[in-house]
């Protein structure tokens, strides 16, 4: 201990001390920190990279899946779009047959009243005949039978003693 | 140094020296144990073994 | 190459020793490792004695700076490596056991009864080899680091020299600042651990070069680390951390009395032991590669010069290994203690 004491030098101590901390201070602002700086900014910037680089792959990754998944739903969109033009084309051919059949029917009891008003109209015009014909010959036949005086005096007679006063 | 002075310093480097050489040896087995964790069992073999010596010192000078 | 230069200055020291032939070789390399320790007034590599006998130093002198009733300033040349007094302004210098103190003009020192001066010593702070070489080593850091600082400014990437440093600056952040001092926090404390990490580092790494510098086996440089994370501690803990000093949750009244003095001696013993470490280990490692190296010089045949140049070159080896784990086990308790302070509480 004793030795230490005598080997002790003040100035020395004195030197050291400002020496070392001037040397801390200037190092510390003119190479520490700017050392620690770029190393940490390019840490920094490693790591971003990487990171970016992961999230590309994810993105990828994601991309991949979504036009997997689109190209699904694309594929189920056609099926869909297709089962829905068969329908549609069913429905409009069956639409077709039920029109035609309506219009048919129509045509038809068109056709049926047609017939049925002509048939009556027929039926009319000769009952018109028949009538005008049995009067022409009533007519004839009355004619006919009071050609003589006698006959038509008897006749008046006779209706002239039917009616009774 | 006098003639106790001097089994004194001695004394202190084989305490010294025994303890120094138990850490180590325990840090060995340590490492061959756990290799995975021989940094920190380094780390922490080389601050006891400082510690020690640090007392030794101190004792040696006193001596 | 480091060695062989270290080994270099032992030979011109060895010569010195057998030509002037009067101090025995073990006295004197335990002094010129001591000396090696030691800080000094001026820059000097080695030294030699020439033909004529002259003592010649390589090196150079650097300034002394003494606050003796006034400021006091001239250049330690004035020392002649403490062979000769300086007389500055009407007083006198002289250099004792690497220590200024106040003399008259022939350098008289007074001794006391324990063989310690007791010659006024005046207040020094001269810029000695450990200051300039820690102005050095500063100075380096600041341009490798605002060098590559700026390198960002254009590139996301670090170029030259930053391609090494990055990965130490990222280890300190990830490995020590953040599990030990918390997500939330460690940004305020990533300046002092990077600069302590690094200079501690350089500086013990220098301390092996056959320089002969040696910055962190001085008691006051370690104090002075050791005192900063002291403070930047106390400054900032929390509620929570002088709660757990003062008045530990979770126990006993009367352990908690017991407990306030010992946790408040607690945060001093820490940055002590942390100064203690860092100087002894550096110190012990110099001491021991030095004396191993001195052995060459003993031994003096062919088994043991190599023997302790092979010896020598494995624990230059260790203590390259000690430099670095030094300055990261500062660090790393430094941010440890970081951490206690500004941690929540979870309970």
């Amino acid at each position: 201990m004793e030795k230490l004491m005598n080997e002790f030098s003040f100035g020395l101590f004195f030197w050291m001390l400002t020496i070392f901390i001037l040397l801390v201070v200037l190092l510390k602002k003119f190479a520490w920190k700017p050392i620690l700086d770029a190393v940490n900014e390019r840490e920094e910037g490693i790591r971003k990279a990487m990171d970016a680089a992961e999230e590309a792959k994810k993105e990828m990754q994601n991309i991949s899946a979504d036009s997997e998944r689109l190209l699904k739903e694309a594929r189920e969109e056609r099926d869909a779009m297709l089962k829905e033009a068969r329908e549609i084309k069913d429905k409009i051919v069956a639409d077709a047959k039920e029109a035609a059949q309506l219009e048919g029917d129509k045509m038809i009891q068109q056709a049926q009243a047609t017939i049925e008003s002509e048939k009556k109209a027929a039926v009319a015009d000769i009952k018109n005949q028949v009538a005008s014909l049995s009067l022409d010959i009533a007519e004839k036949v009355l004619k006919e039978e009071l050609k003589d005086g006698a006959k038509q005096e008897k006749l008046v007679a006779d209706m002239l003693s039917d009616v009774t006063l | 140094m006098q003639i106790p002075e001097i089994v004194g310093a001695g004394l202190i480097v084989i305490g010294a020296g025994l303890g120094i050489g138990r850490i180590g040896g325990q840090a060995m087995e340590a490492i061959a144990r756990q290799p995975e964790a021989s940094g920190k069992i380094q780390t922490a073999m080389l601050i006891a073994a400082a510690l020690i010596e640090g007392i030794g010192f101190a004792a040696l000078f006193a001596a | 190459m480091a060695l062989l230069l270290t080994v270099n200055a032992f030979a011109k020291e060895k010569q010195h020793g057998e030509e002037a032939g009067e101090k025995d070789l073990k006295t004197e390399i335990k002094e010129y490792i001591a000396h090696h320790l030691l800080d000094s007034y001026d820059f000097s590599l080695y030294s030699y004695t020439n033909d004529a006998g002259e003592h010649k130093y390589v090196g150079f002198p650097l300034p002394v700076i003494l606050w003796d009733g006034g400021l006091k300033v001239f250049s330690s040349s004035k020392f002649h490596h403490g062979e000769t007094v300086a007389e500055v302004g009407g007083n006198h210098y002289a250099l004792y056991h690497n220590k200024i103190y106040k003399t008259d003009a022939n350098g008289t020192i007074n001794y006391d009864a324990d063989h310690h001066p007791t010659n006024e010593k005046p207040l020094d702070f001269s810029f000695t080899k450990n200051v300039f070489f820690i102005l050095l080593v500063s100075i380096i850091m600041f341009l490798i680091f605002s060098r590559m600082a700026k390198n960002y400014k254009n590139s996301a990437m670090p170029t030259g020299f930053g391609r090494l440093l990055e990965p130490i600056i990222l280890y300190i952040r990830d490995d020590i600042a953040r599990p030990n001092i918390g997500e939330k926090h460690y940004r305020r404390f990533m300046g002092y651990l990077l600069t302590v990490f690094f200079f501690v580092w350089i500086v013990n790494l220098f301390g092996l070069t056959p320089l002969g510098v040696n910055v962190t086996n001085n008691i006051a440089v370690t104090l002075a680390l050791a005192l900063i994370t002291y403070f930047i501690t106390t400054f900032s803990g929390n509620k929570n951390y002088w709660g757990h000093i003062f008045w530990m949750p979770g126990v006993p009244t009367p352990m908690k009395i017991i407990l306030a003095p010992i946790e408040l001696l607690g945060t001093i013993i820490k940055p002590f032991s942390l100064m203690i470490r860092l100087y002894a280990n550096i110190t012990a490692g110099h001491i021991v590669l030095m004396s191993i190296i001195g052995l060459m010089f003993i031994f003096k045949n062919w088994i043991g010069s190599p023997l302790s140049f092979a010896l020598a070159f494995a624990l230059s080896l260790l203590e390259l290994l000690v430099a670095a784990l030094q300055a990261y086990i500062f660090t790393m308790l430094s941010a440890l203690y970081f951490g206690a302070a500004v941690e929540e509480g979870h309970h």
